[in-house]
Formats: structure tokens, sequence, C-alpha cells
């Protein structure tokens, strides 16, 4: 890992939440389905745990390891993706979550780091922050995500 | 969300992000260089950019870095877009309940 290096990329959202509910929102599988284009997320959540985000038909689009875990503030995973596909190279890189309650909402600060030079591929990817920041907070303030597979979940409640 | 569009609707302060996105993570200094103005001029516009979430800084050792942050925007998109979808998903579920099961009324 390059030590103090500056991030690429920090996005921020305010939510009108508890820490502990977006905390469980960032580590639950079912909450993650929800806002996070139907992925889960899966780790037994401790500091040197294997991570995954998997897809339904069960591959995963990123895994890395557990370096973090200090609920409700902090969460740190490494963030491992192969773009090209299987043979292909992977892409490390690093992701923080930093929760600071202000008032009745929750400062959330992603801060996407350490990535090997010249990573435009994992950079680009790296651009879907923002959607799924937006998902998110829309999840946790108004109960809907409307994000890929939500289709059917606003079918059933309406 | 007034404050987000007030703050877009400056040229200046539009070209600082266009110089974040260009290079992510500058000190003020670094984004001065870039523009043609006076550095308070340039913290001010930044203040602005800050206040409404578009702009977020973190500091680093003595440097305080600033970043572009496009969730807002995000958000804004997301409250038409849901609406509109919203409507046709409704009409959809609607659909598919009565041509699914005819004979019953609106359960699931």
């Amino acid at each position: 890992m390059k030590a103090a290096s500056k991030p690429k990329f920090v996005y921020r959202s305010y939510i009108a939440t508890t820490p502990e509910k977006l905390w469980q929102a960032l580590t639950s599988p079912e909450f993650t389905s929800r806002y996070w284009g139907n992925r889960t997320i899966h780790s037994v959540w401790e500091e040197g745990a294997p991570v995954e985000m998997r897809r339904k038909d069960g591959g995963h689009d990123w895994h890395g390891e557990v370096l973090r875990f200090d609920p409700p503030r902090t969460l740190a995973y490494t963030f491992c993706v192969r773009p090209g596909g299987e043979g292909a190279p992977e892409l490390r890189s690093r992701v923080t979550f930093e929760l600071k309650p202000l008032g009745e909402t929750v400062m959330l600060t992603v801060t996407h780091e350490d990535f090997e030079p010249d990573d435009s591929l994992l950079e680009s990817i790296s651009h879907g922050w923002p959607a799924i920041l937006s998902s998110l907070k829309s999840l946790l303030e108004t109960g809907s995500p409307l994000e890929y597979g939500a289709w059917e979940e606003v079918c059933d409640s309406e | 969300m007034d404050s987000v569009f007030k703050a877009l609707a400056d040229q200046t302060r539009r070209q600082l992000l266009d110089r974040l996105f260009e290079e992510n993570g500058q000190t003020l200094g670094e984004l001065c260089q870039r523009m043609e103005m006076s550095r308070q001029a340039v913290s001010k516009h930044l203040a602005i950019l800050e206040a409404v979430n578009l702009v977020v800084t973190v500091r680093r050792g003595r440097r305080k870095l600033h970043y572009l942050n496009p969730v807002p925007i995000h958000d804004i998109q997301r409250r038409w877009m849901s609406k509109y979808d919203r409507r046709r998903l409704s009409a959809l579920g609607e659909l598919k309940k009565g041509l699914e099961d005819p004979h019953h009324e609106g359960s699931q």
C-alpha cells in the first residue's frame, strides 16, 4: 500500500438517518441489495476478513479485505476488480467510509484512494459512487431506492 | 436545492469545478495558478461550493485538498427521475396485477 498518497476521489452525502442505520446499510446484504443494483455484500466483518460484493448470478463485482471495522464510525476495505474478466490483471485500491453524526443527519464521506499508477479503468469505476450514494440516501430517507432491480418492489408496494 | 443551482449559476464557480474535474484534490494555491483572479476571490467561490457540498475538502498533513463532489447533482436528478419512474412503475404494477389475475383485485 502506498502510504500518504493523496486520495483520488472524495465523495460526501448528508443523509437524514442515524449512524447505526447507515452502518447497517453499508454492511448488510439485505440492505445493499436495495440500493446497490441488486448486489449483496458479504463478510464476517472483522479486520483482516475477506469482503465481496456478489451479483445475483453468483459472481462478484469486486472483493477485498476488511481494513477497518469500527462501528458506527469507520469502515475501510481494499477494493479489487478485474474489469478485463478472467485472466486480466486485477486492479487494487482502497475505499473508506466515514460516518459523522451532525444533528438530525449523518455526514457520510467516501474516500477512494491508493490506485495503481495510471489506473484509468478503476477511476471510471469510481465514478459510480455518486449514483450509489444518491440511491442510498433515497432509500434511507424515503424508503424507496428506485435502483435497477427495485421495480418489483415498487410495483408490489403501490 | 436552490443553493446548488445558485452555486452553479456562476461561470467562475463552474470553471473551478472544471479544474477539479481535470485534477481532483488540489490545494487553494494550485487552483489559484489555474484561475486568473485573486486568491481571496477563489477562496470565496470555493467556500460557496463547499457550503452546498459540490466541493469537499480533506486535510492531508498541512494541506487542505479540494475535491469535486457530484453527489448533490445526482440527488437532484434522482428527485425527478424517481417521480417520473414511480408513476410509470405504478401503472405497470396495476397492469401486471390485472393481466396475471383478472378475477382478483389488488392483492399480492
